[in-house]
């Protein structure tokens, strides 16, 4: 069979095949992100520790050979970039705001300067697993070939969901988001519980850029994160802090990207590159929807500084 | 098992507690005795020492010197972990509650030991049995957010409960209740302590409250103990004085009869606004003040005054209807407030009248400041007539400040609102709106802010009076509406005013 046969049916499938493909880093920056900001804490600097960690990834992959070591390099690299910014913040009259900008540019320099010479040799992949072998249409395989990682960020945000409501760990989480002084009465120290969620968020963030350098697109290049985690962000507030929803909001960013690459391979050749910007569009749209001058944002932790 | 928390009440005793803050003595050798299963009143003004001291007992704070004995046994305190495990609890004034919570989610991550994973169904059933013993009955399942004060309260109360306290500080637990809900709360709280139970220490600044329920009181001014004794022994008089001591008080102005023809100044019709939520919306029918009187608008906080406020202040957008100033519609722009004489002084000034940073004199000048003697506009402002004006101001309104060039956000809460007075009632005023001037302000600061704006009522200004304060509107006011859901439900001229009707108006509950 051929491309053509399947005609404009290859437009929602390359859709559907993109947003698993394209969706992943989306999750686990906004889940790591979402568990950062239920702690009542912004890391804007998140897209910095994307991109280290692509670098990290691919760097250790290629040295070590191992795709998995990689990946544990970037949690790594991303739990330190957490862990640094939820150390410089416990600081009075700290903003985490600034913080997080200045660790996004000092993430992505970081990574540009220790990547130069990673740029040519060629890392091992992550596996992916083939769920279209059922079909003989090369669309519908391609589709389907589901990265484990994919997999792993479906769990994880179920899981969260649950952990919120029903451990330990998850109500203290959310005490600390929303009111610093109900913690401190219970004896909590907000500084501690923020410190350790800013830390897994950054290591969840290292994880996505791994995704990014070692299976899609799966190479490493400076301009290889392209402000997926600030849109991450902005998605997080979409999701309304909510892991399930973080889901839902990383699949419909990721379909929305796949877009304009889904046009073009379907032979649309006039202004495919306009849904190119369908991402960015999407993430500007959100954000004026989801704002108001006159009501406060429904489910936000209250001590979030861009709530108080 | 014992009564309601299964532990008897205790009795808790200080013993020339003093606690000194660098030179400065907050509290000065005082010896409070609290008998297991009393209800202890506290009563002092803002800074008389009351939290300090409460604070020293539950262990926020090492006093200096003095002891604490626990059940006729001297205890050492070091920290609120050391105090809970004594059977010490305290209520504050703001909740401590979580908000996004439910209200069994906050009793489970309160406790000393939480498992790693809540098992809900077993802790559900085990709350239903504790509940089953409790005096109040109240919704858990709901998030905190969405209870009502009242409710947040009890479940405060429950909270201390549940963690098996038996000794209680309730720190000005009535502040954000409806009378109706106070008189339900203290009363439920005073059969606790009657069946031994509990033991309550009550911080309080209302008399009434004091003599309905507590068995002794303890009185502190600044930081001494003034007087002490049983509730019955002494009137509101004598408390009074041991309070405030021989300082003067402002004296309130008679009410001027006010003129039957007095002219509408401000009318409101129609007016149609979201709240701050988005969710729901206010909507005032019909409103008009006239010249020469107070109208007081009464209701529980978060009921829609505060966002009336803001559209009548032009900071936030209505849907529908019209506001009017002797009759020409009014959308609070500068020129207009100057050309109908309006003045503002909304809740917390120093938020939402001031610029905390700019100094004093900056701040007194803000309606005057770029107009000339004449009420020309200037375009060079001329520094020397703005610290003329004000410190003219400072000097009429007594307000304290280092200088004319201290940021406002240094003076005392007492302070800042006079300068915002000072600023908002000289010169012509037709129309004044005013929400909760004396919120935690002292006795002698309210009753001279009480005494400016009847003088402003006798001068002729229409006054727009929203309160949390039921007794501030019922002294003021000539009419006194009480708005709830965002709506006002109910209108009384003051003749006929009963705190019952309006409390239950309040509440919701017509």
């Amino acid at each position: 069979m051929d491309a053509t046969e399947i005609g404009l049916w290859g437009v929602p499938l390359a859709i559907l095949g993109g947003a698993i493909r394209v969706s992943t880093p989306f999750i686990f920056v906004s889940l790591g992100e979402a568990i950062t900001e239920r702690s009542g804490r912004i890391n804007l600097g998140l897209e910095g520790t994307l991109i280290f960690g692509a670098m990290t990834a691919y760097a250790v992959a290629v040295m070590t050979n191992s795709p998995w070591l990689g990946l544990l390099a970037a949690a790594a690299a991303g739990l330190c970039f957490g862990l640094f910014h939820g150390w410089i913040c416990k600081f009075p009259k700290v903003n985490d705001i600034a913080i997080g900008i200045a660790l996004m540019l000092f993430g992505s320099g970081l990574a540009f300067f220790f990547g130069k010479p990673f740029i040519k040799p060629k890392a091992p992949n992550l596996p992916a697993i083939p769920f279209g072998d059922w079909s003989d249409i090369p669309q519908v395989q391609a589709a389907l070939d589901v990265n484990v990682l994919f997999l792993i960020g479906a769990v994880l945000s179920v899981v969260l969901w649950w952990a919120f409501r029903n451990t330990r760990a998850g109500l203290i989480l959310r005490v600390v988001g929303d009111s610093s002084d109900a913690a401190r009465a219970m004896g909590l120290n907000p500084n501690t519980v923020r410190l350790i969620a800013t830390g897994v968020g950054g290591a969840l963030a290292g994880i996505g850029g791994a995704y990014l350098s070692l299976y899609y697109p799966g190479s490493w290049t400076e301009r290889i994160s392209s402000g997926q985690g600030l849109m991450a962000v902005a998605l997080v507030i979409f999701a309304r802090w909510n892991p399930l929803g973080c889901f839902a909001a990383a699949l419909l960013f990721g379909g929305a990207g796949a877009l304009g690459p889904a046009l073009q391979s379907v032979g649309v050749t006039q202004g495919y590159y306009l849904f190119y910007a369908a991402p960015y569009i999407l993430t500007l749209i959100i954000m004026i929807a989801t704002s108001s001058p006159t009501r406060s944002l429904a489910g936000a932790p209250g001590e979030l500084s861009i709530t108080k | 098992m014992s009564g309601i928390t299964g532990k008897k009440a205790v009795g808790v005793e200080t013993i020339g507690m003093t606690m000194r803050f660098g030179a400065f003595t907050a509290l000065d050798d005082v010896s409070v005795k609290v008998p297991a299963g009393s209800f202890h009143a506290l009563l002092g003004e803002n800074g008389a020492g009351k939290s300090t001291l409460v604070k020293c007992m539950m262990g926020f704070y090492h006093p200096t010197s003095g002891d604490m004995l626990v059940d006729g046994r001297e205890v050492a305190i070091a920290s609120p972990k050391d105090a809970s495990a004594l059977g010490l609890g305290m209520v504050y004034q703001h909740f401590t509650l979580v908000p996004s919570l439910t209200g069994a989610e906050n009793l489970v991550i309160s406790r000393e030991k939480v498992p790693g994973i809540v098992d809900w169904r077993k802790e559900r059933g085990a709350l239903a049995v504790f509940m089953g013993r409790m005096p109040f009955k109240l919704p858990l399942d709901v998030k905190v957010a969405e209870l009502a004060a009242g409710e947040k309260q009890k479940l405060e109360i429950i909270k201390q409960l549940y963690l098996g306290r038996s000794f209680l500080v309730l720190d000005e637990p009535t502040s954000v209740l409806t009378p109706g809900e106070a008189q339900e709360v203290l009363g439920l709280v005073r059969d606790m302590t009657k069946a031994g139970d509990l033991t309550v220490l009550m911080i309080s600044h209302k008399f009434h409250e004091v003599t309905a329920f507590a068995d002794d009181v303890s009185v502190l001014r600044k930081g001494r103990l003034t007087g002490t004794g049983r509730v019955a022994d002494l009137d509101h008089k004598a408390m009074a004085a041991m309070m405030i001591g021989d300082q003067p008080i402002a004296a309130l102005d008679s009410r001027a009869a006010p003129k039957a023809d007095a002219e509408t100044v401000l009318k409101v019709r129609s007016l149609k606004a979201p709240d701050r939520t988005g969710l729901k919306s206010i909507s005032i029918e019909d409103l008009g003040v006239r010249s020469g009187e107070i109208v007081g608008i009464a209701g529980i906080s978060g009921n829609g005054q505060k966002e009336f406020l803001e559209v009548l202040a032009g900071q936030r957008p209505r849907d529908a209807g019209d506001v009017l100033v002797r009759g020409a519609a009014y959308a609070a722009t500068r020129a207009e407030a100057r050309a109908f004489n309006v003045r503002l002084i909304p809740e917390e000034p120093l938020k939402n009248a001031c610029a905390p940073k700019m100094t004093v004199a900056e701040n007194i000048s803000f309606r005057t400041f770029d107009m000339d003697g004449n009420g020309k506009p200037v375009n060079w402002i001329s520094t020397s007539a703005i610290r003329a004006f004000s410190a003219r101001l400072v000097e009429q309104f007594k307000v304290k400040t280092a200088s004319l060039s201290s940021p406002i956000a240094s003076l005392s809460g007492g302070n800042v609102q006079r300068a915002v007075l000072a600023r908002e009632l000289t010169g012509e005023v037709d129309l004044l709106i005013v929400s909760n001037p004396c919120f935690g302000l002292d006795f002698s600061a309210v009753a001279e802010i009480r005494a400016r704006i009847m003088k402003a009522r006798n001068a002729g200004a229409a006054v727009l009076l929203m309160s949390e304060d039921l007794d501030e509107l019922l002294e003021l006011s000539d009419r006194i509406f009480v708005m709830s859901n965002g709506a006002l439900v109910y209108e009384t001229p003051i003749a006929g005013a009963s705190v019952q009707t309006i409390g239950e108006h309040m509440a919701g509950h017509h």
